[in-house]
């Protein structure tokens, strides 16, 4: 307790999330003496694989993988560190008539079911998928950047706004104008500018209210549609997939491969503060009053709990800590993982059908998903919540004993503060029976499999993963919060107002979802001012 | 009709009225998917049946081709308002090739329109485009529905297929003039309904296409194979057939250009001008989808071409570059469609060329890879701009034809 600074670092990360993982291995593969430093006793963050019940798996945050960038995955050879990523195999929305909507592989397939619904939406499908792409295509060249700062006069900033400018500009006249309504409008008057067929829009529309504290009828969230749909699998993009293992796995194997680059982990090292001395960050105090130096400081939290917990906010311009305090970052979601006796029956899925191999929701109209959010604004979780809901052991078969399934069922919406009074453990089964019950409405034999239930609110991942409200993406993916604005305007280029602290979370641009690209583009930020300064 | 005793995510693909007779003549099993259906790409030998189709007849099931029934009091105009043709010269009975554009002038699909009637119009296409066919409907007096699964279709063609049609019973069908439709009544002993025979066809050559109700397809195809069976009559898969088609000058979708409507880069739309279809564009009819844009860029000439090469030496040059000189430095072109061509002798292909390049005679350099068994060799060979279509035989139009 208390003992003075052990040894000295190149560099601190604060948090072994992905992302700041990835920005450890990309830190230390330049040659710097990184140190890791975990609260928990395990690292992963949100992307965690962990058995709370004998020989069940789960994947107890994340829970699908797609955007993590192949350039990561290549570049720090997680494949020769274990990870394998596992495309599944379909989709559907159960209906609350009987009926289905399944989103099949096989494009003919899918066609088909489509057509069931409605043979227009059938083929304004194609057009959707093509839209999409060509805006996933002007997008994905962004990610691995740092974004520019449009009122900045530094060459560099220039230079990115001008290809910026000129990439926008390729666009074409037409899918300029795309761009900026795909940024600003909601998801849902972007479907109706598609497809006519409730259950077509209802089910694509979930992607568009995953992890944000929004309606599908609040401008802004076409662009979290988007922003699911510019991963790929493979070359597929779009396509979502398991990390074999469990999301454990993407940090798994980011974690060996940071220590066969000589890395350094300590889990179970709480972060107390972040030292600054005469304007810079020179390392930090843990829990127990240890201190280690570094001059270079990075932090994998979020922008709030970066600067407002681990700070002295004195430290800090007042106004910056204002914004900070402004930013959004709204929990909004829960997650229950369930293990299972057994696969449950769904009546309204064909038997054989591939499309319970992925994500399965009951959200069947679009109303339903706007009634979801209106109970979040009253402050209470959604009596008939959009659930995403997957069981990866029919197709990982690490994640649950033979003959036995591992169910992930993420909730939309689940409120941080209820309006009823604190979160605790009563309210806490009250949920997991609200979210329990709306499956077994389409599963009869579902209660009599549940072997064992975590059920996690807001308030539960922010406690213990750290995420402020339990706001998966560490901030609100709304167009005042992206780009150049994310986390805070100013500040949108992983530096922080103190020199030598550095953010690598979501709460930087691209965002959230697993990606990885928030910690590479730190990583290159550090590098570059370190060059600079020697 | 049609086998929909397994669920589609079973069996995506459907099989046409005449999937079980193909299946049993099909001898090397290969079969494709073309539209949504399972057909035929070889039955036996890809040789064997493209000189059945330049040398006696041949039946092509091209139930795939998408069919929309397009009907009521504006569906004229409402045609002559999404093709770029004229479409108020077509009469009841006649056929025409037509294209459609975007707004931006930019080729969306080709496809056949059938003047079934005063107001009904029957449109076959490559892709399925309901989505577009009801949003340009806007405002017309018109009813759109997609009938692909309603009617079979049967392509017969070759020099001898008027005659065999005729054998089979179709009294008059040696009358039909290129282009014409016309009801025929099988002989009763079939037990069939009437059907449509148009006289169209996408391989250069005198043919047919018959259209009918799918219950109808296997007595049909059976009566067709009875009555040609003397004059060397074979089912075809499309490998054949596109071999034809390239000799035609046919251009076929996402081969020889991708429709507006899928297109993600900017550049890789085409429109009617630079594929050559220009004689297919009527500015002077009124209005239709991309006009404007097809006028301004007839005025400062479109910025590529599909022309037709004729390439030495016997190697198709698949997926070519094409070059100015033998140097390969600078490109100025690519194949999209190339074949040997055995009727005409010669080494043929479709390329796209950078409009400032073209002139008549100009001769580019194809870079062509050669496999020596497995030792992949790189040749520049010389290649001809020629005229299309490479092979037009004067059979293809003389009505009737010569042995009926």
């Amino acid at each position: 307790m208390g003992s003075n600074s052990s040894r000295r670092h190149d560099a601190i990360i604060v948090g072994a999330g992905h992302n700041g993982l990835v920005a450890a291995c990309y830190l230390a593969r330049a040659g710097l003496d990184v140190l890791v430093l975990e609260r928990n006793t395990y690292v992963g963050g949100a992307a965690v694989s962990r058995q709370l019940y004998e020989n069940f798996t789960y994947s107890n945050c994340s829970y699908v993988c797609s955007l993590l960038r192949t350039e990561i995955i290549r570049g720090l050879e997680l494949p020769r560190f274990g990870l394998q990523i596992i495309p599944y195999e379909g989709g559907c929305t159960m209906m609350r008539n009987g009926d289905h909507l399944a989103l099949y592989d096989n494009h003919d397939a899918l066609r088909r079911e489509i057509a069931r619904h409605s043979k227009r939406d059938a083929e304004a499908y194609e057009r959707y998928l093509r839209d999409m792409l060509r805006q996933c295509r002007f997008i994905k060249p962004l990610l691995l950047r740092e974004p520019p700062d449009p009122t900045s006069f530094k060459p560099r900033d220039i230079m990115e706004l001008l290809h910026l400018g000129k990439h926008f500009h390729g666009l074409g006249e037409e899918r300029m104008y795309d761009t900026l309504r795909f940024w600003t409008m909601s998801c849902a008057d972007f479907l109706d500018e598609y497809f006519e067929s409730e259950i077509v829009k209802a089910h694509l529309a979930g992607s568009s209210i995953i992890g944000t504290a929004l309606g599908p009828r609040s401008p802004g969230t076409a662009y979290v549609l988007l922003h699911h749909y510019m991963g790929s699998i493979d070359g597929t993009v779009g396509a979502w997939g398991f990390a074999r293992g469990g999301m454990g796995a993407v940090t798994k194997a980011l974690a060996a491969s940071f220590e066969a680059s000589g890395g350094t982990i300590r889990s179970g090292a709480p972060v107390n503060q972040v030292l600054v001395h005469n304007g810079r960050a020179i390392g930090v105090v843990l829990d127990g009053g240890e201190e280690i130096h570094a001059p270079v400081v990075v932090s994998n939290l979020d922008v709030r709990r970066t600067f407002l917990e681990t700070m002295d906010t004195k430290d800090l311009p007042p106004d910056f800590v204002e914004q900070v305090r402004n930013f959004k970052i709204r929990g909004s979601s829960g997650k229950l993982n369930i293990a299972l006796d057994g696969l449950p029956r769904f009546p309204a899925i064909p038997q054989g059908s591939p499309s319970t191999r992925g994500d399965m929701h009951v959200t069947d109209t679009m109303e339903m998903l706007e009634r979801a959010y209106d109970d979040w604004k009253e402050g209470r979780w959604s009596r008939a919540p959009y659930i995403d809901m997957l069981i990866p052991s029919q197709i990982d078969p690490t994640m649950a004993p033979d003959g036995k399934h591992y169910m992930s069922v993420f909730v939309q919406y689940c409120p941080y503060r209820l309006a009823a009074g604190e979160w605790n453990a009563e309210r806490r089964q009250a949920f997991g029976k609200t979210v329990i019950d709306t499956i077994a409405a389409h599963s009869p034999n579902f209660k009599d499999l549940i072997l064992h239930a975590e059920i996690r609110t807001p308030w539960d991942i922010e406690n213990e993963v750290g995420l402020t409200e339990g706001n998966i993406f560490q901030g609100e993916l709304t167009f005042d919060q992206l780009l150049f604005n994310r986390p805070i305007p100013g500040y949108a280029q992983y530096r922080a107002p103190v020199r030598g602290m550095y953010l690598c979370g979501s709460s930087t641009h691209p965002g959230g979802g697993v990606m990885g690209a928030p910690g590479a583009n730190a990583a290159s930020a550090i590098l570059r001012d370190l060059r600079k300064t020697q | 009709m049609l086998s929909e005793s397994e669920p589609h995510f079973r069996q995506p693909l459907l099989k046409t009225p005449f999937h079980e007779r193909a299946r049993a003549v099909s001898q090397v099993d290969s079969f494709i998917p073309w539209a949504g259906y399972t057909t035929v790409d070889v039955f036996t030998t890809v040789e064997q049946e493209y000189f059945a189709i330049r040398n006696a007849t041949t039946l092509y099931d091209l139930t795939p081709m998408v069919k929309y029934r397009i009907a009521g009091p504006g569906a004229m105009r409402y045609l002559n308002r999404l093709m770029t043709r004229d479409i108020a010269k077509l009469k009841p009975g006649r056929v025409a090739y037509g294209v459609w554009c975007n707004d931006g002038g930019h080729l969306i699909d080709d496809g056949t329109v059938f003047r079934l009637g005063e107001t009904e119009y029957r449109l076959c296409t490559g892709e399925r485009q309901l989505d577009w066919l009801l949003d340009s409907a806007v405002g017309f007096e018109v009813e759109i529905s997609e009938v692909t699964q309603e009617i079979a279709a049967l392509a017969v063609q070759g020099p001898t297929s008027c005659a065999l049609l005729k054998t089979f019973g179709l009294a008059g069908v040696e009358r039909l003039k290129p282009f014409e439709l016309a009801h025929f009544l099988p002989p009763p002993s079939l037990g069939v309904a009437a059907i449509m025979v148009s006289r169209t066809g996408f391989t250069g050559d005198l043919g047919y296409e018959l259209w009918m109700r799918p219950a109808d397809a296997e007595a049909i195809w059976d009566g067709l194979m009875e009555a040609g069976h003397t004059r060397g009559i074979r089912p075809i898969g499309s490998r054949a057939l596109n071999i034809a088609r390239i000799e035609a000058g046919f251009l076929l979708p996402n081969f020889d250009f991708v429709s507006s409507e899928r297109t993600l880069r900017l550049g890789t739309e085409r429109s009617p001008l630079e594929l050559g279809l220009g004689w297919l564009v009527d500015f002077q009819k009124g209005h239709f989808t991309g006009r404007r844009a097809l006028l301004e860029e007839e005025r400062r000439g479109p910025r590529r071409r599909l022309v037709g090469l004729d390439i030495e030496g016997t190697k198709p040059a698949h997926n070519a570059l094409l070059y100015s000189d033998n140097s390969g430095k600078r490109q100025v072109g690519s194949v999209a469609s190339a074949t040997w061509s055995p009727t005409c002798k010669r080494n043929i292909a479709l390329a796209m060329m950078d409009a400032p390049h073209i002139e008549p005679g100009l001769t580019v350099w194809a870079e062509i890879y050669l496999n020596r068994e497995l030792v992949w060799e790189r040749r520049m060979a010389q290649a001809k701009l020629v005229p299309r279509p490479f092979f037009t035989p004067e059979r293809r139009r003389l009505t009737p034809p010569a042995d009926c």
